[in-house]
Order: structure tokens, then sequence, then C-alpha cells
């Protein structure tokens, strides 16, 4: 394995519009507001930007194609903005540019943007759209929940895991999450709710009903990124650092390798988790890592992730969770600010969101929210697609030394 | 003897059959009159289904466990083809993963359109695939409604150990216009009924029995089988009693059951008759439609190995009942539900990626590496085994008959679907290959990890923009009875 990029990278900036509906604003609004947050935070000027990544993953139904709007939104001073679309995994990819881009020594300091505007579909739920000529004459264009929810019966057979347990593990993640989210005030959905609504709730796509899935939100979030010794010099005492990025992108084996993945588990989790915990030099990430910010676009995506980042023993993340294991004052917070559940899901955004609550957990400003133990190392997992193929990239951030 | 004839037959019915009361039920406001015909249950197609997708269900019937390397022609006769100028029978060639280098051809224009291509077929020296189907559009309230069902039946015609042999044929061509659909136009447009049964099926199709009768020296009283493909029970007993007929040669025209079928029924009554029929015993074809065909056979002893499990008494058996008459008008495009912002999603389908793709998206014909054995689907260059990543090693591998079990599944009720909730999931054939798909004909009872699963031909989407029809497989529960 390469040897990797831990504490080359120092986050100096980071900033987050509110999620929501967002009807009087467009993406580009929504940037400027995420970014006027950012580069106060980092307290540079925005000359000083060396390189650029946007993140959006549904732009043919908002701002369309190239860097272009990220750089004329924000006026960049005539340097080189990249595009990035991967799925739901496009904000964390888009990070991923840029903190490569300053750890190759490429640039000096560099900014990731992602945003997304969804509300201007007419519909809830996220766009339909084609996903390729090929995918289009034999795949299933079926929606978001659909595809996700095709884990939970696998899942049930394997485990022996009762359609009722698992069914009220998924809501107790989404009431959980609920309650975090009402604390947070940039999120979109802020109210607290029962574990009786969760489960009465109508249908989506069986077993996931209304509460088992995410809201679908207008949003933008972005991160200025340098070398620690420029974060240093701009001030920084106690910079966060990036201790890992690993992404793994399926390549089919899961779709086409029948007998091969059970249907059970996202594979490139696994393997991107055994690989960001190696690069950050993690050994026992049940009780190292602090603070978890996941991809939880449906609670049974949420409850199978545990498992697959190695926290709960397979078959076994139900039972935590209904144990309170994860909750906010559990043994190890997941979605603390109200998750991609209730902060919301700006695609686009949603991996820069993640990295930007736990870089506020860090440093111990996340104000009613706040983690009171002093959390050192945060993960985030940003996942796209579908169990069977998808995109999964996981970032962990800490204190230095850490 | 000689070793052409029918060869086999298979049929193909929708597992939805309409309560003929649900339906008077809701237009007995408008055409009380229409009463005498409400009883029974008329067999619909679902959705996703048309003459193309039940033509061929039911030619994979007739071919099953042939070779289908002998098909050296294939005929689709149908008066409700899809494309009016793309070979639907050129799509059903493809869904069967026949060679490129048959005959396709497709018949119309007149309900007679199957018995005139099953007699050509007879009539030539090659081993042809005959098949009719019809998915016929009626206006609600009207007679045709209750009377007319869906479905379609395959002969396979051509050398081999025949089960029953051809005798005699005699056709006559007449303009009677009984109904008539200009090109273009959704519904038929009737006359009378006495005069169609006084000057049509009395006349000219009594007429054309009686001269092949003739021709073949064979008394109407020895006739053991007779296809009479008329809706009217009056009409068929009245040419039977003229035609000094016996009673119980009268094949059942499955009008309580199923319905008229269309171009397919008489095909389809013929392979009724070929389910009971013993050797020697002689059936009689009819088909009417601006003149008549008569096909007088006889049948073989290879009739007594005729398997009994695809018999069309199972396929009637295996209907379900369904009174959501609603369901049924919105499925054929007869009332205008809202469907939502989601359903405008552009189905537009490049010919180019069709053309390139077509083995695999028509024929679910995937790939096997001959190094590694994984078998895949879609086929690509590189082998998906992550044991040994061979490059240029794939052959074909035909999954569409195939059985395969639900690896995972759900019930999507977000995305738009004609007939929410969709179902879909992973499947993974025995012997190996893995497809996400939807599933048809499936309730919530009918999915599980682990239920064994068999693969239809069915529309996977509709172009409305440019009126193209994409077609895909899906899977439905392999039931008891299922061959």
């Amino acid at each position: 394995m390469a040897r990797g990029i831990k504490d080359r990278v120092a986050i100096v900036g980071m900033g987050c519009s509110r999620f929501g509906e967002r009807w009087n604003d467009d993406a580009e609004t929504l940037m400027v507001e995420a970014f006027d947050e950012c580069i106060a935070d980092a307290g540079i000027d925005v000359s000083r930007i060396d390189a650029a990544w946007l993140g959006v993953g549904f732009e043919a139904q908002s701002i369309g194609p190239s860097g272009i709007p990220l750089a004329t939104a924000l006026r960049l001073p005539d340097i080189g903005v990249t595009k990035v679309e991967n799925y739901c995994a496009t904000g964390t990819d888009s990070f991923r540019g840029a903190v490569y881009a300053v750890a190759s020594g490429a640039a000096d300091i560099a900014l990731a943007m992602g945003v997304e505007k969804l509300k201007d579909t007419g519909y809830g739920g996220l766009p339909a759209r084609s996903r390729g000529l090929n995918f289009d004459m034999y795949g299933v264009t079926g929606s978001a929940p659909g595809n996700f929810a095709q884990i939970a019966a696998p899942y049930r057979a394997k485990h022996g895991v009762s359609r009722d347990d698992l069914k009220r593990a998924m809501a107790h993640a989404s009431v959980k999450s609920h309650a975090n989210g009402a604390k947070n005030p940039k999120a979109h959905l802020r109210k607290a709710i029962d574990i009786e609504t969760v489960l009465n709730a109508p249908m989506i796509a069986e077993p996931l009903g209304l509460f088992d899935c995410c809201g679908v939100s207008d949003g933008a979030a972005c991160a200025i990124v340098t070398t620690p010794e420029i974060a240093r010099e701009l001030g920084r005492t106690d910079p966060i650092l990036v201790k890992s990025i690993q992404l793994v992108t399926s390549n089919g084996w899961e779709l086409q390798h029948g007998g091969g993945w059970d249907g059970t588990y996202f594979h490139t989790t696994r393997k991107a988790a055994a690989r960001a915990y190696a690069e950050a030099g993690v050994t026992d990430p049940r009780e190292e890592i602090d603070l978890l910010e996941v991809h939880d676009c449906f609670s049974i995506t949420e409850l199978v992730t545990m498992e697959d980042l190695f926290i709960s023993k397979e078959g076994e993340a139900w039972k935590d969770i209904l144990d309170g294991f994860y909750d906010a004052d559990g043994h190890t917070p997941c979605q603390i600010d109200g998750g991609l559940k209730c902060f919301g899901h700006p695609i686009g955004a949603s991996g820069l969101r993640m990295i930007y609550e736990n870089y506020l957990q860090l440093q111990g400003r996340a104000g009613e929210r706040q983690r009171n133990d002093g959390p050192k190392l945060a993960l985030s997992h940003n996942l796209g697609g579908a169990p069977i193929q998808n995109v999964s990239a996981i970032t962990i951030v800490g204190l230095e030394g850490a | 003897m000689s070793d052409f004839g029918i060869l086999s037959c298979g049929i193909y019915l929708p597992r939805r059959r309409l309560d003929r009361t649900a339906i008077h039920d809701a237009n007995r406001w408008f055409a009380p009159g229409l009463k005498s015909l409400a009883r029974g249950h008329r067999a619909i197609a679902n959705w996703d289904e048309d003459t193309v997708t039940m033509a061929v269900e039911a030619a994979r019937a007739c071919l099953d466990g042939r070779d289908r390397a002998a098909v050296e022609g294939l005929t689709l006769a149908s008066v409700t083809h899809p494309f009016a100028d793309r070979s639907n029978a050129g799509i059903v060639k493809e869904a069967l993963n026949l060679s490129e280098r048959i005959a396709a051809l497709d018949a119309g224009g007149s309900m007679r359109a199957a018995t005139s291509a099953l007699r050509d077929a007879l009539e030539g020296s090659r081993t042809r695939l005959c098949i009719g189907s019809d998915l016929r559009k009626a206006r609600p309230a009207s007679e045709a409604e209750l009377v007319q069902g869906d479905g379609a039946a395959a002969i396979l015609v051509g050398r081999g150990v025949p089960i029953a042999r051809l005798v005699a044929s005699h056709s006559v061509t007449v303009d009677f216009v009984d109904h008539f659909r200009a090109s273009g136009e959704s519904f038929d447009y009737q006359w009378e009924s006495r005069w169609v049964r006084e000057e049509g099926h009395l006349a000219i199709l009594a007429d054309a029995v009686q001269a092949l009768l003739a021709e073949a020296k064979v008394s109407a009283g020895d006739i053991d089988h007779v296809v009479l493909p008329i809706a009217s029970a009056g009409a068929v007993k009245a040419i039977a009693r003229k035609l000094g007929l016996k009673d119980e040669a009268v094949v059942d025209t499955l009008s309580v059951e199923i319905g008229d079928t269309g171009t397919g029924h008489p095909l389809l009554l013929l392979a009724s008759a070929l389910d009971r029929a013993l050797p020697g015993e002689r059936i009689l074809v009819t088909g009417f439609g601006q003149g008549a065909d008569v096909l007088l056979f006889e049948a073989t002893d290879a009739i007594a190995d005729h398997r009994s499990c695809r018999s069309v008494a199972a396929r009637i058996a295996d209907g379900m009942p369904d009174h959501n008459y609603m369901r049924f008008l919105f499925h054929r495009g007869l009332i205008d539900l809202e469907r939502g912002i989601r359903a405008e999603l552009d189905q537009k389908q490049p010919g180019t990626t069709l053309y390139r793709k077509r083995a695999a998206v028509l024929g679910l014909v995937g790939s096997r590496c001959t190094v590694t054995g994984t078998v895949q689907f879609p086929p690509s260059a590189i082998s998906v085994d992550p044991n040994g990543r061979k490059q240029g090693a794939q052959e074909d591998y035909p999954l569409a008959d195939r059985s395969a079990r639900i690896v995972s599944y759900t019930a999507d009720a977000l995305g738009y679907s004609p007939d929410p909730p969709t179902y879909y999931g992973t499947l993974d054939f025995e012997g190996g290959g893995r497809l996400v798909t939807e599933f048809a004909e499936v309730g919530s009872d009918d999915v599980e990890v682990g239920r064994a699963m068999r693969m239809v031909f069915r529309i996977k989407a509709e172009d409305e923009q440019r009126r193209f029809t994409k077609y895909f497989w899906k899977a439905v529960p392999v039931n008891e009875g299922d061959a």
C-alpha cells in the first residue's frame, strides 16, 4: 500500500450553508453562503487559493457542466477549477482532489466545494435520470430508497434477524438522528420524533418507510486546505489534520459475479475502511474513532455501515444501535449533527458537510451538540450508487498527534 | 409417411383474468344491453406486455426443449403489431436468440392472418415458426371489450417427428367487411352481428369447409376436432349443425375463460385440440376474415408423446382473477391517470447502442469466460472474476431459459410505475451469472430471498415522445405447473 498522506494536509477553513428547501436560492448563492463562512474561518485572501474542486451530483438538473459555475460564483482568481461527479460520494471526492493537490505540492492552498440544488425538480426525492446508454437498456432505474432497501432482506436472511427487530433498529437510528438534528441550527429537519412515528410511517420502498429516508435538501459546504506549515504561518495553533482519505469504486464484481457478494454489506466500504485505518494508523476503530459521520441516506445503510467500518461486529450492528452505542451520549456518536437524515442531503455537499461537523467537533466549536469528552479522531463515510454498485469514500481527520 | 408437419405448439396467456362482471358493473348505466356477455373472465395483458412479448412467450413454450438452430423461418401474424415499420418478427427472432440466417415476416391485415401463415408454412418445405398474437384495444362499454382477450399461440411446422400432418387445405378470399380498422386508428368499427353470422360464418366460412371436405373426400361426421374461432357460441353451434359436425367435436372456444384472442385464436384452439387428440384423429382448423382458411390435419402416433404439462388447460388454470377494471383501462391507455413528474423521464433509445447490444438486451445473452468459467451479464471484454481477469476469452452464454433465485429485492413505491409498487431485485442464475432486474406478476407474498424465478420477455419502457417500445427481460415466480 502507498505510504499515504497522514498529517500532510491541514484544514484551515470550513463553511456550510443552512441546508433545506432553499426556494429563494440557487446553487451559486448557496456556494457564496458556505464560502463566506469558510474564507472568514481561514482568514486568508481569496487570491491565495491556487486551485479548486467543485462537486455536484446532478449537474444536468442544476448548474450545468464544468468548473465555471464555481469560478464565476466566487470570482476565483484565474485558477483551475475541476468539476467532480461521483454519485453521492461527490463531496468527499471534491475534498480528495483539493487535499491531494496540497499533499503533492502542486498547490499551497486549495478549495473544495460541494453543492446541490435539488428543489428545482418539482417533486420530492432525487431527480429521475439516465444512468448511461447501456445501463438504461438493461439496468433498473429504481428510486434511491428502492436501491438501498435491497440490502435489508439478504441481511435479515443471513443473520437471522427478524423483520421486527431490524425495523426497530433502523427506526432507532432515525429517532437518534432526529434528536441530534433538533439541536443543529443549520439542519433541514429539526423536529424530534418518537419510534412509533417511524414504525407507522407510509412505506416508500419495503422495508423503508418515510422516516427511514433522509431529507432531500439544497445546500453547499466547502473546505480550504493547506500544508501544516502554512497553517501555522496563518496562526493556526491547533490545525485539524487529514489522517486518511480512501475511495473505492465498484468494478462490477458485486453486480456481475454471481455467488461472490451476498448482498448483505458494502464491499467498497469494507475495502475503503481497511485502507483508511491503515493510512491513519488506526488498529482498533471501535475504541480509537471518537466520532462517526456516515452516509445514512437510509436507515438500513447506516446500520450496515456500522459493520462495514468494523465498529460493530458483522450481524450485530442492529443490537449496538438498539443499545444506544451510537447515540449522541453513547460510546461512539454517529450523526451527532443529524446526519443526512436530518441535516439533509444536498448530494454534492454532503461529504464536505460531514467533514465540517467533524472539524467543528474536534475544535470544540459545535455549540449545543458538542461532544464533551475531547474527541481526537473523527471519521466520515460518503457513499453513492446502490449496494450492488457504488462509490464509497472515507475521510479520517484528527488533532495533531492523534 | 412424410416427416413434415406440425412439430410442436405452445401458447401464452397473460396471468390476469378480468372478471367481466367488473366491466359490466362499471358500464351498466350506459350499456345495459351487454349484460348477456358479462359472465366469465377475459385474459388481460399486463402493462408491460404487447403482441411481441406474448408472441415470444408462446414461441418459447413451443420451442421448449428443441434445438432452435433448426428454425429456418418465423412468421408473426397479428393485427396489432407494435411497429408498423420495423420487423416485429425480427424482435421475436432476437428474443428467441435464433440464428440470423432465417426468414422473418410480419403477417397481418385480417383475423385469418395466422391460419394463412400456417397454411403457407405447411405447404412450404422449411421449418418455420408460425405465431399468432394480439393485444387489441376496444372502447369501454363496447361488445368487443367483453368478448376479446389477450394471448398468443405458436405452431412449429417443419421436418422432424410431426404430431400432426396436413391432409388438405382450402382458402377463399372475399372482401366481406364484418369489421375494419383503418391504419393508425385504435378501435374497430363493427357491422351488425346478425349479418356477419348469416352471410359470413354460415355462408362464406361454412361453404369453404364444405369445399375442403368434398375435395378431401372426408365427411363432416368423421372430423374429431373442429376449431371454429368465433366468439358467438350461437354462431358456432349453427355452423356445426349446418355442416353436420359432431357436437362433441367442436373445440371449446374458451370464450368464458379467456375471450377471443384475435389473430392467434385459431392456433390457440388448435393447440387445445392437439392436447386432446389421439393418433389418427382428424382436426379441422378454420380462420375467418375477408374469406376463410380451412386446414385439415391428422394426428400422428407421435401425438401420444406431446407433453401435457404445457397444456392449454394448465395455462388457463394458471390465471389470477382480477376485478380492477380501472387498472385495465389505464394499462390500455383508455384513461389518463395523473402520473406525476417522475414519469416524464425521457426514454429515448439510440439505434446504435441497441444494435450493438441487441443480443444482451433482446436475447438476454451474457458471457462466460472460457478460461475461468465465470458467467457475467452484461458481457464485457475482461472477465469479472477477481481471480482471473482474462481478456478476450468471453463466449456467448444465453441466460433467458435458466432458472434463478432471488438474492435481494424491494417493492419500490417512489419511482413511477404503471402498476405500483415496482418489484425488483438481484437474481443469481443456476450455473452462474447475476442480474438486477424488475419482477413481473408478483405480490408481497411472492418475493423472498432464495425464491425461484424464471425470466420473461417484457416491455421495459416506452419512449412516448418518439413512440419506440424498449424491451428487456424480467423475472416472474416459478409456479407449480411451469414447464
